[in-house]
């Protein structure tokens, strides 16, 4: 759809307390719109619980329960049943962070994912714990530097979106900031889809964490998805299916060479040939498993 | 309901069900953990049974137990969840963050001691370990108080005043386990005392889009926590009003805050709370047998502690002997403490001993009390650690 389209209301007031090029909270901005006002988000220790600004005031015009780290996903479990008591239908949204999804965070999400509560997961990825001060957390990528890793960090970025599939919840998808038309689409679904949890992982660029230029965030996002560091897709039910630009990125050929994408940012200043090279190899390896997964679904 | 205002042979953790029931919660949420199991097994027989319309969220731990009731109740549902020990110090983050956001659930504490070791018996060590969260704390020494002190409990927390979180407790097995005949409400008995649901508005709604528990500055944050305390001082008054209503139905009487026992012309009081107190009052018989002026002292109302009215009480007694079931290190037992407090604040001449006792389900007999009470009776104000 064209950006004429979007709905104008907006639900993220001024005054919010980001700083700016937040990738996070223009992704907020875009998903709040996509499902409208009939929203409750429920949000753990992250960012965003200093984006909505201090109490007695919120920049958010939507009911917002902000609650411990780890406790998000079992809360929105117990809000989701409360309103289905009570009568109430709407939309209830965990929008949390990386730390709070893929580490601290995770048992609750694997436990409402089981139980198949109907709500709607969103982890903002911002490869860290950003709230805290650019700490490495489970989903900080290979060799990036952060404050604890502060040569590089070894592992490998933690895959939630392949454990919720694991989970066969019926909706996962990814989100990236600069592809909104792709976003509303995928929100609008997750919203219609009954009947269990829909996990959405959003690729959140960070100019304080990553170490780039304010004014770059869009084009960092776009470039994450044109060098194949991030996948938009999604899996209805268990089938995979790219979505975006991303479907016609399994051509190798096509697709931007990672370096573009690192060297934007500080937090890959570091990096030697060896390790960007190391890195494209990580990339590739991942759209051949992508290219294999449509191969067995096109078998059925 | 069938066994409406019926007497019937109940354990204390069937009572806690048969109370929830009657309390007719929206959202219970539980894990199950050992010597809590049966009331969640109850609850989830009433549910099967139709008897209980109420969604069952099976958590996979009990922080998620405890927030799924924060996540409910901030939409405006009523709850119930039950735990005990190792499990209740799991929700123990979550456990201050519901009373702080001023949410009005109710739990159940099977107490039980905390490993290592591991143990299953009883003690309050669990109990005593949210006193400073802003939980309304009750204690029931008998399937009979569960039962009641569980229903009382919504009156007190769904209060427009107070919006605070309840918790009772009772002891592992002695009272978990241990069937009585408990006279039980029913539904429609029990609507009569508890508050019209939904009477309380829900902090959470569309319509009135608001944040329920942001950043707040420290003059904010500390405002925040002022009304807490004013509410939980409230509660006390609230719990009175609630306890008379209940007993003008039941004729059970919980509004004096404990119970006293051969206490008007005592000059010694023991106090205690949970089954420890029929040991008490046993040794209590036994000890006025030799003329020794001794009475007791059952605290039903633990937080806010009434301090004013357990002073009021020892204003002509020389000697207290708190008995608490409590691991303690390194200072009183967290109930002696609170006696000491209300001797000092009442500006009471009282020697207090305090007894760390019945620690992990160890047997406390009446002679036991007896020699604490001759023990303290013989030395100077102190603390100590009671093993037969």
């Amino acid at each position: 759809m064209s950006h004429k389209a979007f709905p104008r209301e907006e639900y993220i007031l001024k005054g919010h307390a980001a700083c700016p090029g937040c990738g996070a909270t223009l992704l907020l901005r875009h998903v709040l719109k996509a499902l409208g006002p009939n929203t409750y988000l429920v949000i753990p220790a992250c960012c965003t619980s200093v984006i909505a600004g201090p109490h007695p005031r919120s920049a958010f015009k939507v009911p917002v329960l902000h609650i411990a780290f780890a406790a998000s996903a079992a809360a929105a479990s117990g809000m989701v049943e409360a309103l289905e008591k009570l009568g109430k239908p709407a939309n209830v949204v965990v929008w949390a962070g990386d730390g709070g999804t893929v580490d601290i965070g995770l048992q609750a999400l694997s436990g409402a994912a089981e139980r198949g509560h109907n709500l709607i997961y969103i982890c903002y990825d911002n490869e860290a714990y950003m709230n805290t001060g650019i700490q490495k957390s489970g989903s900080t990528p290979y060799k990036a530097w952060t404050t604890t890793t502060p040569t590089g960090n070894l592992s490998v970025k933690k895959d939630v979106p392949s454990i919720m599939v694991a989970h066969r919840v019926p909706y996962v998808a990814t989100i990236n900031p600069a592809y909104v038309n792709d976003l509303y689409y995928k929100l609008r679904k997750a919203a219609q889809i009954k009947g269990g949890l829909k996990y959405i992982h959003a690729f959140s660029p960070c100019p304080v964490g990553w170490r780039y230029d304010s004014s770059l965030t869009v084009k960092v996002a776009r470039l994450a998805v044109e060098t194949g560091v991030w996948v938009l897709y999604e899996v209805e039910n268990g089938m995979f299916s790219l979505t975006g630009p991303s479907k016609a990125l399994v051509d190798k050929s096509k697709r931007k060479p990672v370096a573009e994408y690192l060297r934007l940012q500080g937090r890959f200043s570091h990096l030697k040939e060896e390790d960007i090279a190391e890195i494209q190899r990580l990339v590739d390896e991942q759209w051949e498993r992508i290219a294999e997964i449509l191969r067995e679904q096109e078998k059925g | 309901m069938s066994d409406g205002g019926k007497r019937i042979l109940l354990t204390g953790n069937y009572a806690a069900a048969y109370a929830a029931r009657d309390a007719d919660p929206d959202v219970v949420s539980a894990y199950p953990i050992t010597p809590q199991t049966p009331v969640i097994e109850k609850i989830a027989d009433f549910i099967a049974s139709g008897e209980l319309n109420a969604k069952f969220v099976r958590v996979e731990s009990e922080h998620s137990a405890m927030a799924a009731l924060i996540g409910a109740a901030s939409a405006g549902a009523r709850t119930y969840t039950a735990t005990s020990s190792q499990g209740l110090f799991y929700m123990y983050e979550v456990v201050w963050w519901a009373a702080g956001a001023r949410l009005p659930i109710v739990m159940g504490i099977v107490t039980r001691a905390l490993g290592p070791p591991w143990n299953i018996w009883s003690e309050h060590s669990d109990f005593y370990a949210i006193r400073d969260s802003g939980w309304n704390m009750f204690f029931a020494s008998s399937a009979q108080e569960v039962y009641d002190l569980t229903l009382i409990s919504y009156g007190v927390s769904e209060n427009p005043d107070v919006l605070l979180p309840s918790a009772v407790g009772w002891d592992a097995f002695e009272v978990s386990h241990t069937y009585e005949p408990v006279h039980v409400l029913g539904r429609e008995e029990a609507s009569k005392i508890l508050p019209p649901k939904g009477a309380w508005k829900p902090p959470l709604t569309p319509e009135d889009p608001s944040s329920l528990g942001n950043l707040a500055y420290p003059e904010e944050y500390a405002e925040v926590r002022r009304t807490l305390r004013e509410a939980s001082e409230k509660a006390l008054g609230v719990f009175r009003e609630v306890a008379t209503r209940y007993s003008r139905i039941t004729g059970r009487n919980y509004a004096g805050l404990y119970e006293c026992y051969r206490c008007v012309d005592a000059d010694a009081l023991i106090i205690g709370m949970g089954s420890i107190i029929g040991e008490v009052y046993r040794a209590v018989d036994l000890l006025r047998e030799r003329g020794e002026r001794v009475g007791a002292l059952k605290l039903w109302v633990y937080r806010p502690f009434p301090y004013e009215e357990v002073a009021r009480r020892l204003e002509n007694v020389k000697l207290v002997v708190t008995v608490a079931r409590a691991s303690v290190f390194g200072s009183l037992s967290p109930l002696g403490l609170d006696v000491a407090s209300a001797i000092t604040l009442g500006g009471l001449d009282v020697k207090l001993v305090d007894y760390a006792a019945g620690v992990g389900g160890v047997d406390v007999y009446a002679e036991d009390v007896v020699g604490m009470y001759e023990k303290a009776k013989a030395s100077r104000s102190g603390g100590f650690w009671w093993v037969r």
